[in-house]
């Protein structure tokens, strides 16, 4: 193509002749990048050596002459665009390196993203993904390299500046007003003004469903965020970034908190987008998606670069692999189990929610020694309900729950806890961590008031220190300072490792595990995997509650699937399948497996 | 970055005081006084006097800096459990209104008469936030509003009971204590030249120590820290959040309660200006502020003010600045005390652009 566009000028007299021009002019407009170039006199010539661009193959677009009335002269401006070309790198961050104490997070790691792609950016829990993003979007400034967006070298100081750069972040934990509507969150800080300074609230939403319609992302601009999916709540994230232009856009994460459907139409959303132009970097460590929706991966391991691959021709294990640094496996591996005698029973047990409505109904459920039961369902089909009448947080209507053979319904959470109760709660870090708290004080949180770690009320820090250093060794809980680093510090997957060391350290005989793998990597989750068989092939009962179907089939020795509240049917998790159990749980009554009374 | 953010937290206060002393400073120039007359007697006031032995003056930043090591340990202990004891000006008045009877009413010999007044007046204190401290542990009624009425609860009731049953020359006043029940010892007021220094300064270190330990050292603490962080977690590892919330009130009011009995048995002998709240319930929020909640903290930070109000005095008589304008300067300091958070995020992005300059090089 440049060549093409030589020979023309070459052809036309005009722009023949080597003489000096100005510098060129580039910028973004209309999704594509156009390269200005003015001429002072006519005659002179209307190209620049293509080496000057960072897009090495600009394509020609026009040429307009510009009379200058002043000067009686003609002013030539070269429009040239630079888009779809091999070379043309959106955002290029080299040997970027980022040191907190005790912890160098970014280590000269180096991600190029090119124009319309779909860029994965995968890397264990802790391994500087989001650090990574975090000095891209303007949050962290990095000790050492430099960050190139459209090939000019930029100073993202602020997320302000990496807002005018039309670069835009969906955060792990959506940033929205609860009770703002749709399209008031999506304006926010750039409304729409009626005179007197009143929001423009018909303009906005006007407005937003331009937005919406155009890139087919339908929402409800008139809908409060605390009344919609967290699915739609995404989408608003999404809809806020377009709104500000933006052309790069950072999901962090962006499938963990999302049902498997939503997470299909996320990755249509993100496929579309690219192909509108938009750079698109995700943040993941769910190498089914990378394989499904991105183009190319950058692997980080420990903060170090490991490189960029083609994802079309790297297989899913030999992502696992460049992640981890070893050989992972993904089959969960376990023997026949051995059950023993019945450690949960729970009969005709009934939760009725402030609404009034009966979040669980007559829920009947056993659970033996030995056995690891699967508890399947789509979210908020009472599988919360069921975890805290279990372990008291919430009180039983009528019913019972027998717990090795005593009626525990109606005592504290703590009694519960000291009968032998262990819990991974769903979510981190509301229930499971106090964040300001440091990682030792964080382990003693059921066990402070016992021995040894306190004797008549006043703490043993040596012996809170011992356990710490002890559980963080065991469970390869990495943080910067050790046991007093603040757990807020630590990453998501050494938070999740703290409160499985916490709960699996107690020795529970009953071990709720509720959603224990959300949001981490393969090698943890291989990791709390065999962990958990570790605890039934102990002896112990485990009741896994997962929304992951994959996660609930591989572990789990029997599945109860639950819909609305109530049990519909136990399989053996041998003889049943994805499809009988997706069908179960749309409430369609033992989907013809194995039904065990 | 966390020990660089340590130290943008401790030196915060100290580069707040420095702002402050600045447009104290500006002010005095600008009203056409002279500033450095002025601050050399601010600065001179609270230890004029004692190279040749004569320690009144300091002893009176002592005296003044005992209750609000009381109020201000009050705020700073329900701070770390969550809750903003904006009550403490009426516990400590009712606190020192039980004080007072005590005091006055009761016959005893001073070693049964002193102890029986100190609790009297702890008791009137957690007595005063019991009250909101119920309300927020069980029904979630916002402790702020709650605080705020039992302060004019307080103002009133006191002064009328006051009124009733230990009448004083006149409304504003009580009847003064017994001599066996004072909080003042004659060594002390010798030691320090008639200033009114007394027991209450060591009962509010006492105060600092158990504080410290109680949040450090115990499961009570513990407790208590980790309701206040995270009150979803305490309710799931099994703690009983409605009683640390309860519990965390008593001891902020007994506190506050104390702080009743140094001010109205120690400073002076009497409930007086009865129909105002006294000021050392508010200006607690400063030093808790100041202090950062840490007992240690909230020493240093009443030990500060309590130098400002002596030294202010000083610089009023001494400079002949008008009491308003003396007030206004030390009120600006504290101002700024207050304003230590928003000084110590400047600190931190200072701190981290001086560190990107360095890295550039």
């Amino acid at each position: 193509m440049w060549q093409a566009f030589q020979l023309r000028l070459a052809k036309n007299k005009k722009y023949s002749g080597n003489h000096e021009n100005s510098n060129p002019v580039q910028a973004s407009f209309k999704g594509l990048h156009w390269i200005f170039c003015l001429n002072e006199k006519p005659g002179n010539s209307g190209f620049m050596d293509p080496a000057s661009f960072s897009y090495s193959q600009p394509q020609f677009f026009a040429i307009r002459r510009i009379p200058l009335l002043s000067f009686g002269q003609y002013k030539n401006i070269v429009f040239l665009k630079g888009a779809g070309n091999a070379m043309a790198y959106e955002i290029e961050m080299l040997n970027i390196t980022k040191v907190f104490p005790g912890i160098k997070a970014n280590d000269n790691i180096t991600l190029q993203v090119k124009r319309g792609e779909i860029h994965a950016l995968l890397g264990e829990n802790g391994a500087g993904k989001s650090t990574l993003m975090s000095v891209l979007f303007g949050l962290f400034t990095p000790e050492e390299g430099k960050i190139k967006v459209r090939g000019k070298e930029v100073n993202i100081s602020s997320p302000n500046v990496a807002t005018e750069l039309g670069i835009g972040m969906v955060h792990q934990h959506f940033k929205l007003v609860h009770n703002f509507t749709v399209a008031e969150n999506i304006v926010l800080g750039l409304e729409p003004k009626l005179v007197g300074g009143r929001i423009d609230l018909k303009k906005a939403s006007e407005r937003v469903s331009a937005i919406s319609k155009k890139y087919s992302l339908e929402v409800d601009p008139g809908a409060k965020i605390e009344d919609i999916s967290v699915g739609m709540q995404q989408r608003v994230e999404i809809l806020k970034m377009l709104y500000r232009n933006a052309e790069i856009m950072i999901f962090d994460e962006p499938t963990a908190v999302l049902t498997p459907q939503e997470i299909k139409e996320l990755m249509g959303i993100m496929k579309q987008l690219a192909a509108e132009g938009k750079s698109i970097v995700v943040i993941t460590h769910k190498l089914k998606e990378i394989k499904e929706a991105a183009t190319r991966c950058t692997v980080i391991r420990k903060g170090k670069g490991i490189g960029t691959v083609d994802v079309a021709t790297t297989s899913e294990q030999e992502l696992a692999d460049l992640m981890v640094g070893r050989s992972v496996s993904f089959k969960v591996e376990k023997k026949q189990a051995n059950p023993g005698k019945t450690v949960l029973e729970m009969l005709n047990v009934t939760v009725v929610g402030h609404q009034g409505k009966n979040l669980l109904k007559d829920l009947s459920l056993s659970l033996r020694g030995g056995e690891i039961l699967g508890i399947a369902g789509i979210e908020g089909n009472g599988q919360s309900q069921l975890i805290e009448a279990i372990t008291g947080l919430q009180s039983i209507k009528s019913g019972s729950i027998k717990f090795d053979g005593k009626e525990i319904s109606g005592l504290s959470v703590r009694k519960r806890t000291e009968m032998g109760i262990g819990h991974i709660p769903e979510d981190r870090h509301k229930h499971g961590l106090v964040l300001e708290f440091s990682v030792e004080d964080n382990l003693i949180l059921q066990t402070y008031y016992r021995g040894p770690f306190s004797r008549s009320g006043i703490l043993d820090r040596l012996a809170i220190r011992k356990q710490s250093e002890e559980l963080m060794e065991r469970f390869d809980v990495r943080s910067g300072q050790g046991s007093v680093s603040i757990t807020r510090g630590l990453s998501g997957g050494n938070q999740q490792k703290a409160i499985i060391a916490r709960e699996i350290a107690r020795s529970p005989k009953l071990l709720i595990a509720a959603q224990p793998t959300r949001g981490l990597d393969v090698g943890a989750i291989e990791f709390i995997h065999r962990e958990l068989i570790k605890e039934r092939d102990k002896g112990r009962a485990v009741l896994l509650v997962s929304l992951e179907l994959e996660e609930v089939l591989n572990v789990s020795d029997r599945i109860a699937v639950l819909y609305e509240g109530e049990v519909v049917g136990v399989v053996d998790a041998l003889k049943t399948n994805e499809t009988e159990l997706g069908l179960m749980m749309s409430g369609a009554k033992n989907g013809g497996g194995t039904h065990e009374g | 970055m966390k020990d660089k953010d340590l130290f943008a937290r401790r030196l915060s206060p100290f580069v707040s005081i420095f702002f402050g002393f600045l447009i104290g400073f500006l002010l005095l120039l600008i009203l056409g006084y002279n500033p450095l007359a002025g601050f050399a007697f601010l600065f001179e006031g609270g230890i004029i006097g004692m190279p040749a032995g004569d320690l009144r003056q300091f002893g009176n930043v002592l005296l003044s800096m005992t209750p609000l090591v009381l109020t201000g340990l009050s705020i700073a202990f329900a701070f770390k459990t969550g809750l903003f004891n904006i009550g403490v000006a009426g516990q400590m008045l009712f606190g020192g209104f039980l004080a007072v009877a005590v005091g006055n009413r009761m016959d005893l010999p001073r070693a049964l008469h002193l102890p029986l007044l100190l609790l009297a007046s702890m008791a009137g204190g957690a007595l005063w936030a019991a009250v909101p401290g119920i309300l927020k542990a069980t029904f979630r009624i916002n402790e702020v509003v709650t605080g705020i009425m039992m302060n004019y609860i307080a103002l009133w009731g006191v002064r009328w009971f006051s009124g009733r049953f230990i009448p004083g020359s006149d409304v504003m006043t009580s009847a003064p204590i017994r001599e066996t029940a004072t909080l003042r010892a004659l060594w002390l007021t010798n030691l320090f030249t008639r200033s009114n220094v007394n027991y209450g300064l060591f009962a509010a270190f006492a105060a600092c120590l158990l504080v410290w330990f109680i949040l450090e050292k115990t499961t009570f603490g513990y407790e208590l820290k980790a309701v206040g962080f995270n009150q979803h977690a305490a309710d799931y590892a099994g703690m009983k959040a409605t009683r640390s919330i309860l519990y965390s009130m008593l001891i902020a009011g007994a506190l506050a309660g104390l702080a009743g009995a140094t001010h109205y048995a120690g400073f002076s002998d009497r409930l007086t200006g009865l129909g105002w709240l006294p000021s050392q319930g508010f200006d607690g929020i400063a030093v808790a502020l100041l202090g950062l909640n840490s007992p240690l903290g909230v020493l240093l930070a009443a030990f500060f003010l309590g130098y400002m109000n002596i030294g202010g005095a000083y610089m009023q008589i001494m400079a002949r600045i008008p009491a308003e304008l003396v007030s206004i300067i030390v009120s600006t300091i504290i101002y700024f005390a207050a304003l230590s958070q928003l000084i110590e995020g400047w600190l931190k992005k200072w701190s981290n652009k001086n560190k990107r300059d360095g890295g550039a090089l």
